[in-house]
């Protein structure tokens, strides 16, 4: 799978629909012990786009996130930055990302990181092929002159 | 002059109870939930996270609602909450060229790799009112087609090809936030379009339109328009890795203006960029138009001393918030002011009528 690495996994926890990724975690029922290093807490990041789709960086406007890191024993650290305001779904994303660095990693792999990837999947799917069906297809018509 | 003058309280409680009231309407109609607004007044709540600068549908919905659908209320209570949140960051720049796009159109190439897409557009429909929404329930499912995975290429990077249009030059020079720092005109073009993305809708498409009848000379032709979703990059500072941190929808034009040359360089067309969260079309249209009317100096064009090229007229005053702030306020009491105004007038007067008597 291509979501071996962090940022991977990362990335697909913090697009998550939070509804979704919520009954994920609470299925699995897992009781976990951690600490915090930083409670959620809810800020925003600067979105940067371009001039001219190649030049100069210019602030488009920020988009609210929420993040928050904790640590299952000294090694092993989480953090959770997540899209959006949901602070229970930045501490479910700071646990996964703990979670993937112990032995525990195939369960949550399994269960909530490929689960989210198909997801997303799904919904580029849905909207590509909805996109595909509004296509153009131009065609001349025969003008009078020429028959 | 200034005067604090204390009183009223009772009334102003009173007043937004009322308010409170009248906000909910009649009881015996189900009242609005923030899903039911984020789910089917998509366009209100672009709108709201565009000019209130912060991309959050919900904070959004919620805005609508509670100014009672007065968007540039909802605008102002978006941008008064962005004020309360700690920045994390910054993202890496947002590549438009990945964008999952809902459509894509370009009004002056037919046939363009990645094909003209026209999504979910009112373009075609006949502005006819629909009695049948009137009705519950009804509606029309999307229909599906098989689709090739491409990255959909930017129109104009065609054109540039061949050298016929103005280049962009690569840049990864950063711009300062004008929500953090004091604006200084003359701005960069990256402190301009900052601007023009957050501004108001219905003051960019004006001014938009007057450079299409005439004021300030460029005639303008949609390159490209796009809307879709881009993933956000961000950097995690803890642990020094890029995630997707955000998938937001966005919304860009690239217009295509009339020629510029020189000695050295021939004729080649020009550019205005505009880009904005949500589906604005309008709004992303008229960004392009007026950044493109504000590039004058840069092309060595001539100053007609048109509103679209006057960068410090446009941008001081394309702010919904700043504008209605200032314009609202001299509904609340200036009592005193115009005690002081009111002694002037009969005091000129009472002088015009001695001198009359004089005569």
């Amino acid at each position: 799978m291509k979501n071996e690495s962090r940022n991977q996994w990362l990335s697909y926890l913090a697009t998550a629909d939070e509804n979704y990724l919520i009954s994920l975690w609470d299925n699995l029922n897992m009781k976990i012990e951690y600490n915090w290093l930083r409670e959620p807490e809810i800020g925003s990041v600067m979105v940067q786009g371009k001039a001219g789709v190649t030049g100069d960086n210019f602030n488009v406007g920020e988009v609210t996130i929420t993040r928050c890191s904790l640590s299952l024993d000294k090694k092993i650290q989480g953090h959770g930055y997540v899209q959006g305001r949901n602070k229970y779904k930045s501490k479910i994303a700071a646990l996964c990302d703990a979670l993937m660095q112990t032995e525990k990693k195939e369960i949550i792999k399994r269960n909530i990181i490929d689960k989210l990837i198909k997801y997303k999947n799904n919904k580029r799917n849905e909207i590509l092929s909805k996109t595909e069906a509004t296509k153009v297809d131009f065609f001349t018509l025969v003008r009078g002159e020429d028959k | 002059m200034y005067v604090s003058v204390k009183g009223g309280e009772k009334a102003i409680n009173n007043a937004h109870s009322w308010l409170s009231e009248i906000r909910r309407g009649d009881v015996n109609i189900a009242e609005l939930n923030i899903k039911q607004i984020s789910e089917q007044l998509t366009l209100s709540v672009d709108r709201v996270m565009s000019e209130g600068s912060l991309y959050d549908k919900d904070l959004s919905a919620l805005a609508i609602k509670q100014s009672r659908g007065d968007l540039i209320e909802a605008i102002f209570l978006m941008r008064a909450y962005r004020t309360t949140l700690p920045r994390i960051g910054s993202s890496k720049p947002i590549e438009t060229g990945k964008m999952l796009c809902l459509r894509r159109i370009s009004a002056t190439f037919k046939d363009i790799p990645g094909k003209q897409k026209l999504g979910p557009t009112f373009d075609y429909t006949h502005r006819l009112l629909d009695f049948k929404l009137l009705a519950d329930g009804e509606y029309e499912k999307a229909k599906i087609e098989k689709y090739d995975d491409k990255e959909i290429p930017h129109v104009l990077s065609f054109l540039n090809k061949e050298g016929l249009i103005q280049k962009e030059i690569p840049s990864d020079k950063s711009s300062k936030d004008i929500t953090r720092n004091p604006i200084n005109f003359p701005l960069t073009r990256s402190e301009r379009l900052q601007s023009l993305s957050r501004g108001d809708e219905g003051f960019l498409l004006g001014l938009a339109y007057s450079t299409q009848r005439g004021y300030a000379r460029n005639h303008a032709f949609v390159g490209e328009l796009r809307t879709g979703y881009v993933e956000v990059q961000f950097e995690i500072p803890e642990l020094g890795i890029e995630i997707n941190i955000a998938d937001v929808m966005f919304t860009e034009c690239e217009s295509v203006n009339q020629f510029k040359g020189s000695k050295k360089i021939p004729a080649q067309f020009t550019r205005g960029y505009g880009l904005v969260f949500g589906q604005l079309e309008r709004k992303a249209i008229s960004m392009a138009l007026v950044d493109r009317s504000m590039r004058w100096r840069e092309f060595g064009e001539e100053y007609l001393g048109v509103a679209a090229q006057d960068e410090e007229f446009v941008i001081s005053h394309c702010d919904n918030i700043q504008a209605t702030g200032f314009l609202e306020h001299i509904k609340l009491p200036h009592y005193v002011d115009f005690q002081a105004e009111l002694d002037l007038v009969r005091k000129i007067r009472e002088e015009y009528k001695k001198n009359e008597q004089r005569t």
